[in-house]
């Protein structure tokens, strides 16, 4: 049976790791839904988070597959009852008048910021879990969309417990 | 001591106690070829015919000695030629470090003349890949390349190195020879479970793979079988951990195993799987693979556990640990009914075999067997002749059976041949097809300057032989392009390399044929005339388990 997973990666900062996770992926048809990368508390380490899908053996191998690629320092399941999952979205909407004023209804009732007014379109930024932002967009979803970008999820544990604890000296690097 | 980037490549080698390399010069690796001059008297450079010989060579040397082999080769094509032989090492699990030159540091991404993304092609291929990006980084990231290709899960690893970074210079201090990285010990609670299993078990099996023999414990293999009175079914990689005239040795299982080791697996009530991957080669259609066994998983690489069968007991981690820690916790038992059975499906098999007047495939490899020693090299390319030489060969000891078993690549026999001969230096028969030997035989010309003593044996039946054979069995007999047709005279051919020729059209023909190749220390080539349209059996088609099996 498939589910959706997610999946943090802390991996050495170096040129090349995204080929390499990527390539891993291909090569043994993982389904992947986002992927997000960037710098953490240490300079030679990036996190990535990644969102798949697949069965519980696709998903035991995603785990075991990825703990051998040799930048890989540490592979963690997210559990999403004690995990902080965020995605960011940027939509572009064409709208004047009373279009506009419903479009900035809408807004503020999801909490989403607008970053940008241009005569004829307005650009509007809002965080949250996958349900509000696909919500969200389902709300908007008669208006005329320009563009939107998502960013994909990045997640982080609850409580003190972090991704770096038990990684060999990591915390001296 | 300041030195340049190319000779840093050389202490670094000589550090790891390498003497020996394989490869093929070229624009980008001039320099480390120049060094390679300095360095003659430490490190024996093979020329190869191709690059792909090379890195095959370099493969063979590790199966033969257990050390890391090393290849060489030049930026941009030198580079791409290698991978056949990088995909075959990392299928295995052959601990390889292939060094590659490439165009300077200021040139990467200009698409300059033999410029190719080296690293790029490397990443399904290999273990791990660098590029070397200073020369400061050199040493090191060579060294660390040897670390990773040995331990754990062996493999091979690609560096590539930018001219530049050859040429530059730097300060360098010798180091002792990096050691593999200590494995992780297996979990003792799941070893007591598993001794548990194995002192219930009334019909005990071990199905032994290549980890055995990568991991050093093919000793373990007999006494574990000896004290839990079990038999032993082995996947293609293994077949050489335990001495094949053992009556506990069944042979090989899956798609053309023998009978007995394939149809145990259904009888079987606990398998002891050390070392094995469970191919669907190996298995078959996995819902009917040992219906009523508990299996007991044992591997270095945990990704194993769970990829292609769901193991009763998943026990991940030293592989020598594992079964020192099972044979000497198991008790001693007999299981008579269960020997009884076995030999049963043994004497079934015998039934089965089939006689001919002329000279067959099984006749050759039983001729060789009979006059090489326990210690020869037996190298195999792929197809056919390779499923043969499994069932029929007798291999005596560890370590003596070269073969492509994961990646399939006809053409890896001559160098690994070449590669096996001058790691331990002994005599080496290649079996192979008209068709395979096709791919690498240029491979002969470095096999005679290097004098070695390597007995090419070809199956000639004109055909690609398996490839007809599923064309016969699953196309109705559609033989498209298997039928090459070719007017290769393969008695000339060795002679114009500078060989020596042969072709044997009986038993007698062959056995004089080897009389005299095993007289000399040079290469030698022999044609064995055999059926043209005989299939390997058994069979058990693809997807299908031993009810479907086809045994004539």
């Amino acid at each position: 049976m498939n589910e959706k997973f997610s999946v943090s990666i802390l991996v050495t900062n170096q040129p090349g790791v995204m080929t390499r996770i990527a390539s891993l992926f291909s090569q043994r048809d993982f389904n992947v839904d986002t992927f997000t990368s960037g710098k953490t508390e240490n300079n030679k380490y990036a996190r990535i988070t990644i969102t798949a899908s697949g069965d519980s053996r696709k998903k035991d191998q995603m785990l075991k597959q990825l703990s051998k690629l040799y930048d890989v320092k540490k592979v963690e399941l997210m559990h999403p009852e004690n995990t902080i999952l965020r995605e960011l979205l940027i939509v572009k909407i064409g709208a004047t008048g009373e279009k506009l004023r419903e479009v900035l209804d809408a807004s503020s009732v999801f909490r989403s910021k607008v970053v940008d007014m241009s005569p004829g379109s307005v650009c509007v930024e809002l965080t949250g879990e996958t349900s509000k932002i696909d919500a969200f967009l389902n709300y908007i979803k008669d208006y005329d969309i320009l563009e939107f970008c998502r960013t994909g999820l990045i997640a982080v544990e609850r409580g003190k417990k972090c991704l770096t604890d038990d990684v060999p000296g990591i915390k001296t690097a | 001591m300041r030195l340049k980037g190319c000779d840093v490549i050389m202490e670094v080698l000589c550090e790891q106690g390498v003497n020996t390399v394989f490869g093929y010069p070229g624009g980008q690796v001039l320099n480390i070829y120049d060094s390679l001059y300095r360095y003659k008297d430490r490190i024996h450079h093979v020329l190869t015919a191709h690059e792909q010989g090379a890195s095959h060579a370099a493969d063979g040397y590790s199966r033969a000695s257990g050390k890391v082999g090393v290849c060489i080769a030049t930026s941009g094509p030198g580079a791409t030629n290698l991978i056949t032989g990088l995909a075959t090492a990392k299928a295995d699990s052959i601990p390889v470090v292939a060094i590659t030159g490439n165009v300077p540091m200021e040139l990467i991404g200009t698409d300059s003349f033999q410029e190719v993304d080296a690293i790029g092609l490397s990443i399904p291929v290999t273990k791990h890949s660098f590029l070397v990006k200073s020369v400061e980084t050199l040493a090191d990231i060579l060294r660390e390349a040897f670390r990773v290709a040995k331990s754990g899960r062996p493999g091979p690893v690609l560096v590539d190195i930018p001219k530049n970074v050859q040429i530059e210079e730097v300060e360098f201090e010798n180091r002792p020879a990096v050691e593999k990285t200590e494995e992780p010990e297996p979990s003792m609670e799941l070893l007591s479970k598993a001794v548990e299993l194995i002192n219930k078990s009334e019909r005990p099996l071990i199905f032994c793979g290549g980890g055995v023999i990568n991991g050093n414990c093919s000793e373990f293999i007999e006494p574990i079988a000896e004290k839990a009175d079990a038999f032993v079914s082995f996947s293609m990689m293994g077949l050489s951990a335990m001495d094949c005239d053992s009556p506990r040795h069944l042979g090989m299982n899956g798609m053309h195993g023998r009978y007995a080791a394939t149809k145990v697996f259904t009888r079987a009530d606990v398998v002891i799987a050390a070392g094995v991957r469970f191919s669907e080669r190996a298995t078959g259609n996995k819902m009917k693979f040992a219906p009523g066994a508990k299996i007991i998983h044992l591997d270095i690489d945990p990704a194993e556990q769970g990829k292609n069968i769901d193991a009763f007991l998943q026990i991940a981690g030293n592989l020598k640990s594992s079964l020192k820690y099972i044979l000497d916790n198991i008790d001693e038992k007999k299981h008579e009914a269960w020997s009884d059975e076995v030999n049963k499906f043994k004497t079934e098999e015998a039934a089965g075999a089939k006689k001919s007047e002329c000279m067959m495939p099984w006749d050759v490899i039983r001729t060789v067997n009979k006059k090489a020693g326990p210690d020869t090299n037996i190298a195999t390319d792929v197809g056919q002749h390779q499923m043969w030489v499994a069932q029929y060969y007798k291999f005596k000891k560890p370590r003596t059976h070269f073969t492509s078993g994961g990646l399939g690549t006809m053409g890896y026999g001559m160098g690994a041949s070449i590669g096996a001969s001058l790691a331990n230096k002994k005599r080496t028969v290649l079996f192979t097809g008209d068709g395979s030997f096709g791919m690498n035989l240029n491979e002969l010309a470095t096999a005679v300057v290097e004098k070695l003593p390597i007995t090419v044996v070809i199956l000639n039946n004109k055909r690609l032989g398996m490839i007809r054979q599923w064309q016969s069995l699953f196309f109705e007999k559609r033989f498209m392009a298997t039928v090459p047709d070719r007017k290769t005279d393969f008695v000339k051919l060795a002679d114009a390399f500078g060989a020596k020729g042969f072709r044997a059209f009986n038993v007698d023909e062959l056995e004089r044929a080897l009389d005299e190749a095993f007289s000399v220390n040079t290469p030698c080539v022999i044609e064995c005339i055999v059926p043209e349209e005989e299939n390997v059996l058994p069979m058990v088609p693809p997807n299908g388990s031993v009810e479907n099996i086809i045994l004539s």
